[in-house]
């Protein structure tokens, strides 16, 4: 009845083929001598050199850094603490309106994230810039980080907690020594998936940036609207590189963190 | 006199303490970067349109009166109901949100059951891979497409090469491509939910039903479907809500008879500036999302305590 069929085989086969074909294909023709992207004219790094000498893109690049370094790092200190106010502090007033304000960003279309704040910022008469893309991204990051967190203390033991209350210990301090350290994985998933959000968004940083404050997907839209050329290929290629080597990092990370507490 | 030496009041000390302090700041941070705003869309769907920067009217204005003069109409609504493209543009998407949400269910559902059903050990890896896309740019997951789908694209060189056709096929810039990109970018929304639900399902109910003589299919659709509900629901949310506003894949690989709501926000705010019609389209969006928004936030909290 549990067994692995040939249906299982197949689903798996092709839907792991559609899910990584086109990436594949995008890696590939980044490679190509010609200007074509469907024609293969032999391997060539020259799209590499265009882009290392392309000014426009090493500013976005810079930028969409530094949002996603900060607004990443503030977004996993406001969603690590609004993960525990939803799972340890009991009922408060406004519980309700508070975890809906952390579930709906989530789905919300990003076209209405994006004008709500922007109109935001223009009537508190913000500038538009840097701050205030990383001020959106914030805003919607803290929200998987409060998931993520959530879900990490449904199965927390809280007997460890109780024992060094017990013993005398602060709330804080029970917090910085024994649940911190034991939630850190999760602190440092959320981490990443709000620097990759970040790095990611184009919808959100389109309404909220202003002059000087491009970001790299805000580049490569403009470039791709033109049409399809190998050096967005190229570009593709090092954004996929480097998220797939921090995705593989945080999991090996995790795993022997698992494997040291299953030892211990 | 030292610090300590200072008396705080006792209603200070209640106030703030460091339970309430830890609830305020993402409290404040959420009401005024996420509820806020959508008073201020709300305020300024109800004003007129100026060219001045900001360019729409104030809604209170003081003049020579003592009382403030409100100017809020619903000019920009009726303006959204007049002109037929905004009723078809909200219609298709809808539609197309409900098409490509069942597709992904589809897909989504025989990819995470399989996963469901392989040795263990290779589950991890598995879901990992199907995590992976998930990680890497939205935009360029939906650039990779144009290349293929194109008319002198990818798959049109390796159809007509492998001579299953003559002609090339227009896909690039139909309803088809749309439909191809959300099912491509939204497919680990799906199956992530389904396959959490799927892995922990008491496989002796599968057992029992075949003892007792059911057939295989027919165990699938009155035991496995019934009980995988809640994944199923999680996943069709996580899929249909983003894509009724979705801009990005129905900008690049959609074209220009391809409407939908979120182009026409999009549209209406860069290209048309009329901010009071963007955010009344931004209004109506929200009234239209805000059951399954809500649904899906009762079934979230559920599955997590």
């Amino acid at each position: 009845m549990t067994r692995f069929s040939k249906f299982n085989v197949s689903a798996i086969i092709i839907g792991f083929t559609f899910l990584y074909l086109p990436i594949i294909l995008l890696i590939l023709f980044s490679f190509n001598e010609s200007r074509l992207v469907t024609v293969w004219a032999g391997f060539s790094t020259k799209w590499y050199v265009e882009l290392m000498q392309n000014q426009g893109i090493k500013d976005a690049a810079w930028v969409t850094f530094k949002v996603a370094f900060i607004s990443s790092s503030v977004a996993t200190f406001l969603g690590t603490i609004a993960g525990l106010v939803m799972t340890r502090f009991g009922k408060f007033r406004g519980r309700t309106l508070f975890s809906g304000m952390i579930y709906a960003p989530m789905v919300m279309p990003e076209v209405i994230l994006g004008l709500s704040t922007l109109l935001t910022f223009i009537t508190l008469a913000i500038d538009r810039g840097v701050l205030t893309v990383t001020l959106a991204h914030i805003t919607f990051s803290m929200c998987y980080v409060s998931v993520i967190i959530q879900s990490r203390m449904s199965s927390y033991d809280d007997s460890i907690n109780e024992a060094a209350l017990d013993l005398g210990c602060t709330p804080f301090r029970t917090f910085l020594l024994i649940t911190f350290p034991i939630i850190l994985p999760a602190v440092v998933s959320g981490w990443l998936l709000s620097f990759t959000m970040s790095l990611d968004d184009l919808v959100i940083a389109s309404f909220t940036s202003g002059p000087g404050s491009t970001t790299l997907p805000m580049k490569i839209y403009s470039m791709v609207r033109l049409g399809v050329t190998p050096e967005i290929n190229a570009v593709s290629t090092i954004l996929v590189g480097l998220v797939t080597a921090g995705v593989i990092t945080a999991s090996l990370i995790g795993k022997r963190q698992r494997q040291q507490l299953a030892q211990s | 006199m030292s610090i300590k030496e200072i008396q705080i009041p006792a209603f200070l000390k209640r106030t703030f303490n460091g339970r309430n302090v830890a609830i305020s700041i993402p409290y404040l941070w959420l009401l005024l970067l996420f509820l806020f705003p959508f008073v201020i869309v709300l305020k300024i769907s109800l004003a007129q349109p100026v060219i001045a920067m900001p360019p729409y009217t104030p809604l209170f204005s003081w003049g020579d009166s003592l009382w403030p003069k409100i100017q809020a109409g619903l000019d920009s609504y009726l303006f959204l109901f007049s002109d037929s493209l905004y009723i078809k543009a909200y219609l298709s998407s809808i539609k197309i949100a409900t098409i490509s949400t069942v597709l992904t269910l589809i897909i989504g559902y025989a990819i995470a059951y399989s996963i469901a059903r392989a040795p263990t050990r290779w589950r991890g890896i598995l879901l990992m891979l199907v995590i992976l896309p998930f990680w890497t740019s939205f935009l360029i997951r939906v650039y990779a497409w144009i290349g293929i789908l194109k008319t002198e694209g990818l798959l049109n060189l390796a159809l007509m090469t492998l001579g299953v056709i003559e002609k090339p096929l227009i896909i690039m810039n139909t309803d088809l491509a749309v439909y191809i990109g959300i099912v491509y970018s939204y497919l680990p929304f799906m199956i992530l939910p389904l396959y959490a639900n799927l892995e922990k399902m008491d496989m002796n109910l599968l057992e029992a039903a075949a003892d007792l003589g059911c057939r295989p299919f027919k165990t699938f659709w009155t035991v496995t479907i019934p009980l995988s509900l809640p994944g199923i629901l999680a996943g069709c949310f996580l899929v249909f809500i983003p894509v009724i506003g979705e801009f990005v894949i129905p900008d690049l690989l959609g074209g220009t008879k391809t409407l939908m709501i979120g182009k026409v926000l999009w549209g209406e705010f860069f290209y048309n500036r009329d901010w009071p019609v963007a955010s009344a389209v931004a209004i109506i969006m929200l009234l239209l999302l805000i059951v399954p928004i809500i649904l899906y936030q009762k079934s979230q909290e559920k599955a997590i305590s």
